[in-house]
């Protein structure tokens, strides 16, 4: 039963369905979702799977019910992970805070389809970049992943979960429609290949035990249902014991908490590909499908001498913004090729900080840049 | 940028530690609430002081370990149930109660887990939650302590107010009716539905542990006074007055037709076992329909 949950070999499969594969290896075994185009193959590739390994699979009433319950699932001691496209992200908002606030590991992958509301529900959209950071009220740190093939939909759902459990909190695969879509050759290592982040447990008294401490650079183990340390958890502002305390002083460190624990540790976090940047005088600065793009303009242009560089986040969230600022001191221009009306050119502009220029493509959905249009935008700043 | 900061107060284990067990272990009950989390938010006369205790008692009855208990809450003052009690608690977003107690339940069927919440939270931002909970049967025992409005923000009228009644936000009176809740909670496929009200804590207790004992969606309704929100606006009296109020309203009739319960205002109050019936629960359907073919090696539709 258990070799079931590790497809080890090669695979002609879709991006969907690399994602769900990934939570499988990374050991999900709880799955709760709602139908929505381009994410529903995650979930009908969960539902057939998910039971043959001795998971749940349940389709819920609505996304809020999802992420719900598989905040629920994560408490109950279970790898539990949802999908949704932009529609039922924004209804997931709701929980994703208590998700943050409660330091609840668990991942959400987001297929972006065009918006804002229903949109372009078939086709490819890159414009919840801003809503995966701030969509939830209040302050909370954010990480982020974008995989711009169905190979990286598979690892990075695997590093998701990695990363949801090391941090305590949801994390995001921001993948898009046409990654999602695309099917391409997928390889699943054998399992002893894969580093999975298993759940750490208190041990010790649990009247010693501080279930939301804040003092160190990593969030404290996650004593799950039925351990026997009888945590209260609770989206209201908490002292470390988890007990509600509504004043200004708890207020601070709870949230500074939730903010630093991956501000401070963003560093390992962050994880960029770099192309070419050595002697680059315009930078692409891309993620998802369009990073593909942008690796063939990178290619092209060089070819013709041009010094063009490219950096594809693999993190949108955190940003690398030091990485950036370095960049800023000797490009001439970012050229952020996005499809959106600006969302990653923001977090590169405060970086470059007026250093070097930062110039968007904006494309507001429904389809990929070309090659030839961010080439001949490209070769305006060199 | 640079930022700037107020100094972090860090967190004092031992000054903490000793504030909470300060009288600790005095009452009997004690070992079912967490240490320092009495006194209760709770104004006087309130009826979730009630509820709490039933639940303990029923809890007491059946002998289960802590341990093994979970309760989940949604937001306001029946919300706030799962803060007490010394076990592993969850106080989640406002009607999300039933969802993220689903979850639990399917990751972990060894718990008893309730859902304990209040009717605003169950039955209008959780509406939707609560029928389809019950529908699938997951195994949660679900009690809703119903005042007939929203009495932590300060009595405005809800999904369970009766029409004509008077809240800060009806003061003219209520011009819609309010949800019938066990006609709903049979009507959405729970296999248990009692009403009592906090004057029943026997009755309670009661269905309580029996509840316990069956295995799929139960839903205990929980009729409390709520004093403030509901009681003076409706010249129904203090606490105690209200409680009377109830005691003359209600009219014990078990195995009623749940569609016969509906509440009115001054009119009498329909209270007993309404529904006792059996159905696989959403687990036992999931191992029996689709793991064990799943595990057989049935593809299923390709996917
Ligand atoms: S407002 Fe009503 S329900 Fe809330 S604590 Fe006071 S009496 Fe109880």
């Amino acid at each position: 039963m258990s070799d079931k949950d590790v497809l080890t070999g090669e695979h002609f499969i879709h991006g969907d369905a690399a994602c769900a594969e990934g939570g499988l290896a990374a050991g999900c075994r709880f799955f709760a979702g709602y139908p929505i185009t381009p994410a529903t193959e995650v979930a009908e590739r969960m539902a057939r799977r998910l039971p043959q390994v001795g998971g749940v699979y349940i389709q819920m009433e609505d996304e809020i019910a999802s992420m719900a319950a598989i905040l629920g699932a994560s408490w109950g001691g279970v790898k539990s992970m949802t999908s949704t496209s932009g529609p039922g992200f924004s209804l997931m908002m709701e929980n994703i805070g208590l998700g943050m606030m409660t330091e609840t590991p668990c991942v959400v992958v987001n297929i972006q389809r065009g918006g804002p509301s229903t949109g372009l529900p078939t086709l490819v959209g890159q414009a919840d970049v801003m809503q995966a950071r701030w969509g939830s009220h209040g302050d909370y740190g954010c990480i982020a992943l974008a995989p711009c093939s169905p190979q990286e939909c598979f690892d990075l759902t695997i590093h998701a979960f990695n990363l949801s459990e090391i941090y305590r909190q949801p994390v995001f695969v921001m993948a898009d429609e046409v990654v999602a879509h695309m099917t391409e050759r997928v390889v699943i290592p054998p399992r002893e290949k894969i580093h999975i982040v298993g759940r750490k447990k208190p041990t010790g008294n649990p009247g010693d035990y501080l279930p939301f401490d804040s003092a160190g650079p990593l969030p404290a183990p996650m004593a799950v249902a039925g351990d026997g340390f009888h945590v209260h958890v609770t989206g209201l502002t908490h002292d470390e014991r988890g007990y509600p305390v509504i004043t200004d002083v708890v207020q601070e460190r709870n949230v500074r908490h939730l903010v630093d624990k991956i501000r401070d540790n963003a560093h390992k976090i962050i994880s960029v590909e770099e192309t070419a940047l050595e002697d680059a005088d315009v930078v692409l600065i891309a993620y998802g499908c369009t990073a593909r793009v942008a690796r063939q303009v990178v290619e092209d242009l060089r070819e013709k001498g041009l010094k063009v560089g490219l950096v594809r986040l693999i993190t949108i969230w955190p940003f690398p913004s030091d990485l950036i600022r370095r960049l800023a001191d000797r490009v001439k221009a970012f050229v952020v090729p996005e499809i959106n009306y600006g969302q990653m050119a923001y977090e590169v502009e405060r970086a470059a900080a007026g250093k070097a220029e930062t110039v968007l493509f904006g494309v507001m959905g429904g389809s990929v840049h070309t090659p030839e249009e961010i080439e001949d935008l490209v070769m305006e700043y060199l | 940028m640079k930022r700037h900061l107020r100094e972090l107060q860090p967190f004092n284990k031992e000054a903490e530690d000793k504030h909470i067990r300060e009288g600790h272990g005095l009452h009997p009950l004690d070992a079912y609430l967490k240490p320092g989390r009495i006194p209760h938010i709770w104004c006087p006369g309130c009826g979730l002081g009630v509820a709490l205790t039933a639940y303990i008692e029923a809890l007491h009855r059946k002998k289960f370990p802590v341990d093994q208990c979970s309760v989940v809450s949604g937001i306001g003052c029946t919300g706030r149930i799962a803060g007490y009690l010394d076990m592993d608690t969850y106080h989640t977003t406002h009607g999300r109660a039933i969802p993220f107690a689903t979850g639990l339940a399917l990751a972990r069927p060894d718990l008893h887990i309730t859902v304990f919440s209040g009717d605003g939270d169950l039955f209008a931002i959780g509406g939707n939650h609560m029928i389809h909970a019950a529908r699938r049967n997951v195994n949660l025992k679900v009690i809703c302590v119903n005042n007939f409005n929203y009495g932590m923000t300060g009595g405005q009228a809800g999904p369970t107010t009766p029409i004509d009644a008077k809240t800060s936000t009806t003061p003219m009176g209520n011009a819609e009716p309010g949800f019938n809740l066990p006609h709903l909670a049979h009507a959405s496929g729970a296999i248990y539905v009692a009403r009592w009200t906090t004057f029943h804590p026997r009755q309670l207790v009661h269905s309580i542990s029996e509840s316990f004992d069956r295995k799929g969606f139960t839903f205990i309704e929980v009729i409390a006074p709520c004093p403030i929100g509901y009681g003076r606006p409706n010249k129904l009296g203090d606490g105690l007055e209200e409680m009377r109020y109830y005691r003359e309203m209600s009219e014990v009739r078990n195995g009623a037709d749940p569609g016969t319960a509906e509440i009115r205002l001054r009119d009498k109050i329909l209270v007993g076992k309404f529904v006792d019936k059996e159905r696989p629960d959403f687990l036992e359907n999931y191992n029996n329909l689709v793991i064990a073919k799943a595990q057989a090696g049935k593809k299923g539709r390709a996917a």
